[in-house]
Formats: structure tokens, C-alpha cells, sequence
């Protein structure tokens, strides 16, 4: 409750601040809209950024669905061939060194302007965080508990499903987490490249066509966006690992 | 209720002992050099029996339960329980309680106390109606749907007991089971095994460094020496079981036989 108030206390600061700073003479109006321009834009536009913000909530949405059954998925391979672990280890390291600023646009050009592109960007910088964590959080049972299991006589699959996976929920939320924060990002590149609809791409418009305070607004929504989703995965973590909830941050 | 052994080739209790023959364990450490953790074991455990074995820490203890529970295979010598020789029909015959209780966080006491049965494939339901009797009778009512975590040490033991025994094996390998409680929660948790194993025999192999412990528990004691661990003194304990924990406390048979195990362990 003290830490909502110091943030709430932070954030008033910062909006004071802001206002302050726009105001100034030496700061032009189309570099930095005020708090008060970027309130009215929320008015007046109300319509024309929520459309547009269920678009990109939309493809964030569904890359983080795909990249949590793939990274998931990814991982249990992984854990449970160690052939497939050592060959595709480097693989998925390689996977986040591409620029995907870069890559957006040939997504464009494979996929069309549809959700195609933008779900596969989201998916692709999302799937990395949840692969890297599900793996080390398999990777971390205590081989004396699988011995075990052993004693007892489970198959391996039993064992993994008795023991393995849930062991490794908490990390999967760590990776859902992070994950979560970048997948805005991942859609905002994705509308960057080519589309028709979605908050990135309103922004990416306001700002040619000089209505700062909707880009702002935009933004505004964008960040709000990737909190709150981070909270929903910090949520579910509190509600689905109730026994790990001393090591939650959130 | 009686924990039945396991529905395939059951193996009763009365038929089934354990005995090492010239049983040696090897580990390769760092740089080539390699350990010896065992060497020239002979012991038997007959059938309903309760064996204690007693080293120093670090005489290969936790290796020779491994290695009865067909977890790991000797490099010399022979193993065999209830006759069976391959490991994985020793397995099948062996139940492991490990030092630490290694109770799964996410479940609740009910839960964990049917893993054993959940992992030959009984369904979850049905192993957590096995295990309640079993709480009943070993003092865990109440505490079905606790969580490991809100449990007191002596009761998580406990719990991994009642798993144990709810695999159905007709021998239970114990290792250190108390090493982590109190002393008061030890010897409380002492008293409850010995009636626990009047209760539900089964032929035991207890391992511990507290000679005490052992003397208490077992009818019998084994010495082994520090590494490579092998056997240096047998004592028998001819008092019937369960014993009671203060009578043993005082009783001079026990106190000579305390001194023996001591003087072994040198």
C-alpha cells in the first residue's frame, strides 16, 4: 500500500514536472506536448485510440499466446533431449541478435499488411524470455527429488509432469513477465513496417502529420498497455504458484 | 488397512532380505583420481528385520542406500533383495526415504503422501483416499491439506514417511530421517518410527550417524568404517521391539552396546 502511494507520489511528480518543462518558451509545442494537450487529445480522439489500441492489444495478445505454447514447447524439447539443448541453444541466442527493427519489413513482405507480421514479431521477441526461463527453471529441480521420483518408479514423462513442470512455473512467470513488457514494443515494429491499423502506427502517423499530443496520448496508452500486462502475469503467478509467493517481486 | 505391495509380482515382507556381497563403489573425482566410497561390503538385512548402519559422515552411507535401491550398480560384488539382482527389479522391491523430506511445495500433505503411488500411474484422487487412512493412524489428521510449507519439520518427516510407505515395497531404505530436526523433535520422531515399524513391518535398512539412534530403532547394528566404508562391527540389540524411548534412555544392555558401537567407530 506504502509502495503504491510513493509510485503514485513519483508518477504526480513527474507529470508536474513534465507540465513544467512544456511550458517553458524554449520548448516547442510539436516537440513536447503538455499533460492538459495530451488530456484533451484522450477526449477528443477517444474513439479513433481505442479502436486503434484494441487492434494492438490484439496482436499483442496473440504473439504472446503463440510465443508461450512455442517457448514453452521449445523448452520441454529441450529438457528432455539433450542433443536437441546443445544444437539449439546457439540457435535461440541467434534469434534475439537479429535486428528485428530490420526484420519487421520482411515480415511485411511474407506475411501482407494483416495481423500475420505484427503476431509474428510479438512472438518472436516474446518467445526468447519464456524459452530461457521454462528451460532453467526445468534445469533447476534437485536431482536428489528425481532420484526420487526414480525410486518410485515414474516413467519420465510422469516425472516431468508430477514434478518438472510445476517446479518450473514461478520461472515461466518470470519469462511471461519480461515478456510481456516487450511484446508492445514487438507490435509497435510490427505496425512500423506496414499496416493499417494499431496504435504504433497512429503514432507513427501523428507525428507526420504534427498532432503531438496524440502521440503522445498514444504512447501514453502503449506504456499503460505493457503495465498492466506485466501486473496480469504477476497476478496470475500469485494466484497459480501461491506456495512461491515470498519470491514474487510484484 | 495394509499397504499393499505392488499389484505385479507382489513381494511380502517375511520373503524379502537384503544381502551385499563384496559389494565396492568407485567414483571418478577431478583429475583422474577416483574415490572409493565402498569396498569389501558384506551385510545382510533378513527378512522384517531392522538393520542400523552407522559411520562417520562421509563413509558412503547414502551410496550403499542408493545402491540397494538399485539407483546406482556396484563395481565389484553382488546385491540382492528378496533375491533379485538386477537393479531394476531391486527398485521395484525398495522404498527411498531421503534425508532432506523432499516434499513438492505446490502440494498439499494428502498430495505428496500419494506421489508414490501417483508416479506408478495411480490416478491422484485415488492415491490421496489411500493415503488418508494412513494419516489417521500415523497422527497426521487434521493436516491433510497443509501445505509443506505452514508443516513443523517432525511432521513433514512424517508425511515422507507415510509416502514411503505408501509405495508398497516390502524394504524401506531410511537415510538420516531425523538428521535435520531438533533433539527433542528427533527423539519424539524416534519413538514415533519404532512405532510406526511395529505397526506396518517391513525389513529396514537405517542409515544414521547417531549410534543412539540406531540402537533404538534397529535390531541389529552395523559399523562401517570412515571411507572406503566397509564393516568393522556387528552388535546385536536383544531387546524386543518397538522399545520406549525413556526406558532405552537408562537401560545398561544399551549403554554396553552404545560404548561398543563407539569404541568401533573409533
Amino acid at each position: 500500500m506504502r509502495r503504491a502511494a510513493l509510485t503514485v507520489l513519483l508518477l504526480a511528480t513527474c507529470v508536474v514536472l513534465w507540465d513544467w518543462v512544456a511550458s517553458l518558451d524554449s520548448v516547442d509545442d510539436l516537440t513536447l506536448a503538455s499533460p492538459g494537450e495530451v488530456a484533451h487529445a484522450f477526449e477528443d480522439d477517444w474513439g479513433l485510440l481505442w479502436e486503434n489500441a484494441w487492434v494492438t492489444l490484439q496482436e499483442v495478445l496473440l504473439g504472446l499466446a503463440v510465443a508461450v505454447v512455442a517457448g514453452v514447447a521449445f523448452a520441454v524439447g529441450m529438457h528432455l533431449s539433450r542433443a536437441l539443448r546443445d544444437a539449439a541453444y546457439p540457435l535461440l541466442v541467434g534469434s534475439q541478435a537479429v535486428p528485428i527493427v530490420v526484420l519487421a519489413p520482411i515480415f511485411v513482405l511474407a506475411f501482407d499488411y494483416g495481423m500475420g507480421p505484427k503476431l509474428a514479431i510479438v512472438a518472436l521477441i516474446c518467445f526468447f524470455p519464456i524459452t530461457v526461463n521454462v528451460l532453467d527453471g526445468l534445469r533447476a529441480v534437485d536431482p536428489e527429488q528425481l532420484k526420487l521420483m526414480r525410486s518410485f518408479g515414474a516413467s519420465r514423462l510422469r516425472t516431468l509432469r508430477a514434478v518438472e513442470l510445476p517446479a518450473a512455473l514461478p520461472s515461466f512467470f518470470s519469462g511471461l513477465r519480461v515478456a510481456a513488457t516487450v511484446s508492445v514494443i514487438g507490435a509497435v515494429f510490427g505496425e512500423w513496417a506496414g499496416s493499417d491499423a494499431g496504435l504504433g502506427r497512429l503514432v507513427l502517423l501523428g507525428n507526420n502529420q504534427l498532432q503531438t499530443p496524440r502521440v503522445y496520448a498514444g504512447i501514453v496508452i502503449l506504456t499503460l498497455m505493457a503495465v498492466a500486462l506485466f501486473a496480469l502475469a504477476s497476478l496470475a503467478e500469485r494466484l497459480i504458484c501461491p506456495w512461491n509467493r515470498k519470491e514474487s517481486p510484484a | 488397512m495394509k499397504v499393499e505391495a505392488p499389484a505385479k509380482e507382489p513381494l511380502s515382507v517375511e520373503a524379502t532380505g537384503v544381502t551385499l556381497t563384496g559389494v565396492a563403489r568407485r567414483y571418478r573425482a577431478r583429475r583422474g583420481v577416483s574415490v572409493t566410497a565402498l569396498e569389501h561390503l558384506e551385510l545382510t538385512v533378513m527378512a522384517g528385520e531392522v538393520l542400523g548402519v552407522v559411520g562417520p559422515s562421509g563413509c558412503g552411507k547414502s551410496t550403499l542406500l542408493e545402491l540397494v535401491a538399485g539407483l546406482q550398480e556396484p563395481d565389484a560384488g553382488a546385491i540382492a533383495v528378496g533375491g533379485r539382482g538386477a537393479a531394476p527389479r531391486r527398485r521395484d522391491a525398495c522404498a527411498l526415504m531421503p534425508q532432506r523430506d523432499l516434499l513438492l511445495p505446490w502440494r498439499d500433505a494428502l498430495g505428496n503422501a500419494g506421489l508414490a503411488l501417483e508416479a506408478r500411474g495411480v490416478a491422484a484422487r485415488a492415491a490421496r483416499s489411500r493415503a488418508t487412512p494412513l494419516f489417521e493412524r500415523f497422527g497426521l489428521t487434521g493436516f491433510e491439506r497443509a501445505r509443506p510449507a505452514a508443516l513443523s519439520g517432525g511432521m513433514r518427516q512424517r508425511v515422507a514417511f507415510v509416502r514411503t510407505l505408501l509405495a508398497g515395497r516390502p524394504v524401506l531404505l531410511l537415510d538420516e530421517p531425523f538428521a535435520a530436526l531438533d533433539a527433542i523433535t528427533r527423539a519424539e520422531m524416534q519413538q514415533w518410527l519404532a512405532d510406526a515399524l511395529a505397526a506396518e513391518p517391513r525389513t529396514v535398512l537405517l542409515v544414521t550417524h547417531d549410534v543412539e539412534e540406531a540402537l533404538f530403532l534397529a535390531d541389529r547394528v552395523a559399523v562401517l568404517s570412515p571411507r572406503p566404508g566397509r564393516v568393522v562391527a556387528e552388535l546385536e540389540v536383544p531387546l524386543p521391539r518397538p522399545r520406549d524411548r525413556r526406558a532405552a534412555v537408562t537401560d545398561p544392555q544399551l549403554a554396553r552396546l552404545r560404548a561398543r558401537a563407539l569404541e568401533a567407530l573409533g
